[in-house]
């Protein structure tokens, strides 16, 4: 049976976090009531005219930064007409062959992803098809909703440079992530403010011709974008396999079903009649505008999860939970900032805070615990004052009560039993009280000692009222029994 | 229009307090009532809110203040610019009914200076015409003689200062759709410098050529709106950053330096009285001082071909949003695409379904390069051999329109003939260039000529000066 | 002369025009549009190869407006003006088209 060899390119869809539309001064908020921030600009009002957000350039200026971009010194918008209900024009404005970011590339797994180009663009309207269970061929009618047209979007083309669906997915969670650190965008996959189209194709590897190109469209997670790049490659192996003879469309991604389906094409092929968007001038990014954006970019995900694993030790699915979490990495970062070990941070970050957050639904600016108190805690966990479950325990008191760990642990009387004289003697008080126990380990073989010693350990924990340092008493314990 | 007193004249005498702004509008209002049923030349009488504006111009002014430098003064608005709340058609089935949320910015100056809209005009179809016949609401007829055209597309603006509705009027300028007009009805029109005034709230029609101007019966008068609509808007990206200087009332020419296209006034078509009232004009000012020469702008011969690929193409683009979804008209039908193409078919008149389908074949896939992209090309050619002519000369002058105005119905039939009626005025909306025309003579069958005078980007004052030294001439 | 349009093309352009017309119609704007198409024959035959194009007889560039909220319209007086609404939206007959 023949091999194939996968083929995918991807466009990404960017949703800016601007205040305001691409063309004029609506808010640009996601969720707000229908057809309630539109203005005769967004709704194409005859007479109406565009005028470009300077933010939007600003943010296309640090992307072109952030992907390793050219920036051509100038660009141009174009309209691409086209006759389609949630476009309130009936065209939209776009960049056509002269797009503000070209070649760029980003690293993904050690392996080079070459963009072709970025461009700014108009969002569409949103429609909502009634009757027919909502699909939009089954529908009796639709509704439109303009909230979002004319919200401003970077999509972000990359070339034909990955071979798989894990590949694919890394990449878009690189790009996320960038995306996320100079704050362009809220990158939520899930509310559409990032949306993420495929161009998938196979080829037989014994051949350079490339094969048909399928563009799959409506994943809303990097699970269904996997999900569905996957089933496409099958769908098309097997076409190829019995010699069928794939059709160059558009494929529709079905969440529930887990399979791709062919979307009814229009009569006759497409025909945009692009042409310069007469009522905008040209973008010619200055050399002041481009310095900004240089000076702006801050620390990228890649050499920061390299940073944090050389400078605090930590490993590299660490250091990508922390960097991919933008909040969370800054909060941790202020912790070692506050003196707390780079590692042992982490650990709690990753570990019990995240978890915390994840049942909370809370995030970490909104924590009780400041950075400070996490470096504290984990400073009374390195002095030994703290033993571990002690420590988990404090930490449970300071998410939920505005208090500093060492305040707990003094109101409380946490602190740990570290004297050896002390603990020697509860050691002599425990064992003199527990003779059978002692005997019986004695006598045991391998598992029955354990338990022994396993009850021991508990009954000396127990006296101590959990304060005695575990790690002392077992060396202790250790001693005795084998005098 | 005689006794009829001019926007200078009547806002000096509002100001201060010599004439009620009510009487003003009153006296307006007559004038449209006795002659606008043979006329046609308003879309919409927008008289209470005329009487309400007057009566709160004349109350400011028994409080000492000044309403502005054109208190009191009716003004009528082609019915292609945006005013809130009151009908804006287009004269176009498609429109009929709409009344917009919004202001354009040239009417929000206006209101600030003290003017008083009281009428909107018809026009050509979304402004694509020569002589206002392509009116879904039936043709205007020129003033000076029933049987004729005023012109187009302004030709209501055109006609409704010619009949001394009002001193002043807005138009909006494409291909001469001020310029021409005025010419037909024997009034004064200008097209300013693209990106002078701001198109916001202009219904477009082809936007990279689109630009509003003012039809008034003296120079005078035009310069007076002129300078209260333009300068730069926020709301316009196309609108030119810099403060115009003012025009200045000059009429001095001796030492400017004249040209006259010979390819604009030796054009074959070009009637013998038409030519001859250039030659007048130009003699006239060279007794005055100016030094006259002829002067060749060779691809002003293509002017017109460009024009007809990308006045359609914008167009074609710009009209797209009349889909029967969220205002206007809509007929129904099966899904979307059909409800789109039944609305298109019904709202749309004849000129301009023929110039949408026009520009939409221009700009389709395989005719893009040989059409829209070699009529850009060919506004590259003008815009070089115009810079070559303005280093040698000041300003330029050729007829405003080859022919006096042309009877009702006599090119409704070869869109080709109606085309060739903007050969003169053509060439300077494709060099973004000022241009304005002066009433200067008469043709054969007696109706008004006008004499086009023409000047770089941003050379009003320099036109204007020679503008008034033509009008001195008469 | 014959048109340099055919009336299958002027179908197709009315298409992407969205724009009803009978047959009749069709032919008589192949005509229309020959004629006038024949006259832009002068331009499309130049030789214009080595000449930019023009898109705005003005060179402006970086015309930016700041990312501050302006006030939007009444939703009252926007739906007000539709051929059709329902629940705060615009209606519109079932769409067969592709989504973009």
């Amino acid at each position: 049976m023949t091999t194939y060899e996968t083929v995918i390119g991807l466009e990404v869809h960017v949703e800016l976090a601007t205040r305001t539309k691409l063309f004029c001064g609506c808010a640009n908020e996601f969720g707000a009531e229908p057809n309630t921030h539109v203005c005769p600009v967004c709704l194409g009002l005859p007479g109406s005219l565009p005028v470009l957000n300077r933010t939007v350039v600003e943010f296309a200026l640090l992307l072109g930064v952030a992907l390793n971009f050219d920036v051509p010194p100038s660009s141009i918008f174009h309209r691409k007409n086209y006759f389609y209900p949630d476009m309130p024009k009936d065209f939209q404005v776009s960049q056509f062959d002269e797009p503000i970011c070209v070649d760029g590339w980003i690293d993904v797994a050690g392996e080079r992803i070459r963009i072709e180009r970025a461009h700014m663009e108009e969002d569409t309207g949103k429609t909502t098809h009634m009757g027919g269970g909502g699909r939009i061929h089954d529908a009796d009618y639709s509704l439109v909703d303009y909230n979002r047209a004319g919200i401003p979007l970077l999509e972000i083309v990359s070339r034909p440079d990955m071979g798989s669906a894990e590949q694919a997915r890394g990449y878009v969670s690189e790009l996320r992530a960038i995306l996320a650190t100079i704050g362009i965008s809220d990158v939520k996959m899930e509310e559409g403010s990032m949306r993420v189209d495929a161009n998938v194709s196979l080829r037989a590897n014994s051949t350079d011709v490339l094969g048909t190109k399928v563009e799959i469209k409506n994943m809303n997670s990097l699970r269904s974008l996997g999900r569905a790049i996957d089933s496409e490659i099958e769908r098309q192996s097997a076409m190829l396999d019995s010699e069928e003879v794939i059709i160059q469309e558009t494929r529709h991604w079905d969440e529930v079903a887990g399979i791709t389906h062919g979307m009814r094409s229009k009569e006759g092929s497409s025909d945009y009649r692009y042409f310069p968007e007469p009522d905008l001038v040209p973008v010619a990014p200055t050399d002041e505008m481009r310095k900004v954006a240089r000076e702006s970019v801050p620390e990228l995900p890649a050499p920061k999860r390299e940073r944090l694993i050389s400078d605090w030790g930590i490993g590299s699915s660490d250091a990508r939970v922390l960097v991919d979490d933008r909040a969370l990495c800054a909060y941790a970062e202020a912790a070692v900032a506050a003196g707390g070990s780079g590692k042992d941070v982490t650990n709690w970050c990753t570990g019990e805070i995240l978890g915390y957050l994840n049942e909370h639904g809370s995030t970490p600016e909104a924590l009780i615990l400041r950075p400070e108190g996490l470096a504290e805690l984990v400073a009374l966990l390195a002095d030994d004052t703290l033993s571990r479950s002690l420590a988990k325990d404090v930490l449970e008191e300071c998410l939920a009560t505005p208090v500093m760990p060492r305040e707990v642990v003094e109101r409380r009387g946490l602190a740990q039993m570290n004297d050896e004289g002390e603990l020697a003697a509860l050691v002599d008080e425990v064992l003199g009280r527990n003779e059978d126990a002692i005997a019986q380990w004695k006598a045991g073989d391998e598992k029955a000692r354990k338990k022994k010693r396993g009850f021991l350990m508990g009954e000396l924990m127990k006296t101590s009222g959990s304060k005695g340092n575990p790690k002392v008493l077992n060396q202790l314990l250790d001693e005795r029994l084998h005098d | 229009m005689t006794g009829a007193k001019t926007a200078v004249e009547t806002a000096a005498a509002v100001r201060s307090g010599d004439r009620s702004a009510r009487s003003v509008v009153e006296e307006a209002l007559a004038a449209i009532s006795s002659r606008e049923e043979e006329l046609h030349a308003c879309n919409e009488v927008m008289a209470d809110s005329a009487r309400a504006r007057a009566g709160a111009i004349d109350a400011a002014v028994a409080h000492g203040e000044d309403p502005g430098p054109l208190a009191g003064v009716p003004i009528a608005l082609k019915d292609n610019l945006c005013v809130q709340g009151e009908l804006t058609t287009c004269s176009s089935k498609i429109l009929e009914g709409w009344r917009p949320p919004y202001t354009a910015t040239v009417v929000e100056r206006l209101l600030a200076a003290g003017a008083i809209p009281i009428a909107k005009t018809n026009l050509d179809e979304f402004a694509m015409g020569s002589s206002t016949e392509n009116s879904a609401f039936g043709p205007t007829r020129n003033p000076h003689d029933m049987t004729r055209v005023p012109g187009g597309s302004s030709g209501g603006s055109a006609a409704a200062v010619s009949a001394g509705y009002v001193p002043l009027a807005l138009g909006s300028d494409t291909g001469g759709s001020i310029r021409q007009p005025a010419a037909f009805c024997g009034v004064v029109g200008v097209k300013p410098t693209y990106g002078r005034v701001s198109r916001y709230g202009l219904i477009a029609f082809a936007s990279s050529l689109d630009q509003i101007g003012p039809f008034a019966t003296t120079v005078d008068d035009a310069a007076l709106l002129l300078e209260t609509i333009w300068g730069p808007d926020q709301m316009d990206s196309t609108s030119i950053p810099s403060q115009p200087d003012p025009i200045g009332a000059g009429s001095d020419v001796s030492g400017l330096r004249i040209g006259i296209i010979e390819e604009l006034t030796d054009l074959e078509g070009i009637a013998p009285e038409v030519r001859a009232s250039v030659e007048r004009a130009a003699s006239g000012l060279e007794g005055s001082g100016a030094h006259i020469e002829r002067v060749s702008i060779p691809s002003c011969a293509y002017g017109l071909s460009a024009y007809y690929l990308i006045a359609p193409a914008e167009a074609s683009s710009n009209l797209a949003r009349y889909d029967g979804v969220r205002y206007g008209l809509r007929v129904d039908g099966a899904d979307v695409a059909e409800m789109n193409a039944k609305t298109r078919a019904a709202g749309f008149g004849a000129e301009v379904k023929r110039r949408i389908m026009l520009g939409t074949y221009a700009l389709s896939a395989g005719y893009y390069d040989a059409y829209y992209g070699q009529a850009q090309k060919v506004r590259t050619l003008i815009i070089g051999d115009f810079a070559q002519a303005y280093e040698r000369f000041d300003v330029l002058l050729s007829p405003t329109a080859p022919t006096e105005a042309f009877k009702i119905g006599a090119k409704t039939a070869d869109p080709l003939a109606m085309y060739m009626s903007d050969i003169c005025t053509i060439p300077t909306n494709l060099a973004g260039h000022a241009a304005m025309s002066v009433p200067f003579g008469t043709g054969a069958e007696g109706l008004p000529i006008g004499v086009q005078v023409l000047a770089p980007a941003l050379g009003e004052s320099v036109m204007f000066t020679v503008a008034r030294a033509v009008e001195g001439l008469r | 002369m014959s048109p340099r349009i055919s009336p299958e093309q002027v179908r197709h352009v009315a298409n992407l025009a969205r724009l009803s017309i009978t047959d009749s119609e069709a032919s008589q704007l192949a005509e229309e549009l020959g004629v006038i198409l024949e006259h832009a024959e002068d331009v499309a035959a130049l030789d214009l190869s080595d000449i930019e194009p023009t898109a705005h007889p003005i060179h402006l560039t970086n015309v930016l407006r700041d990312d501050a909220p302006r006030p939007s319209l009444d939703r009252d007086e926007v739906l007000a003006a539709a051929p059709a609404t329902e629940d705060r939206r615009f209606r519109v007959p079932r769409i067969m088209g592709e989504t973009q």
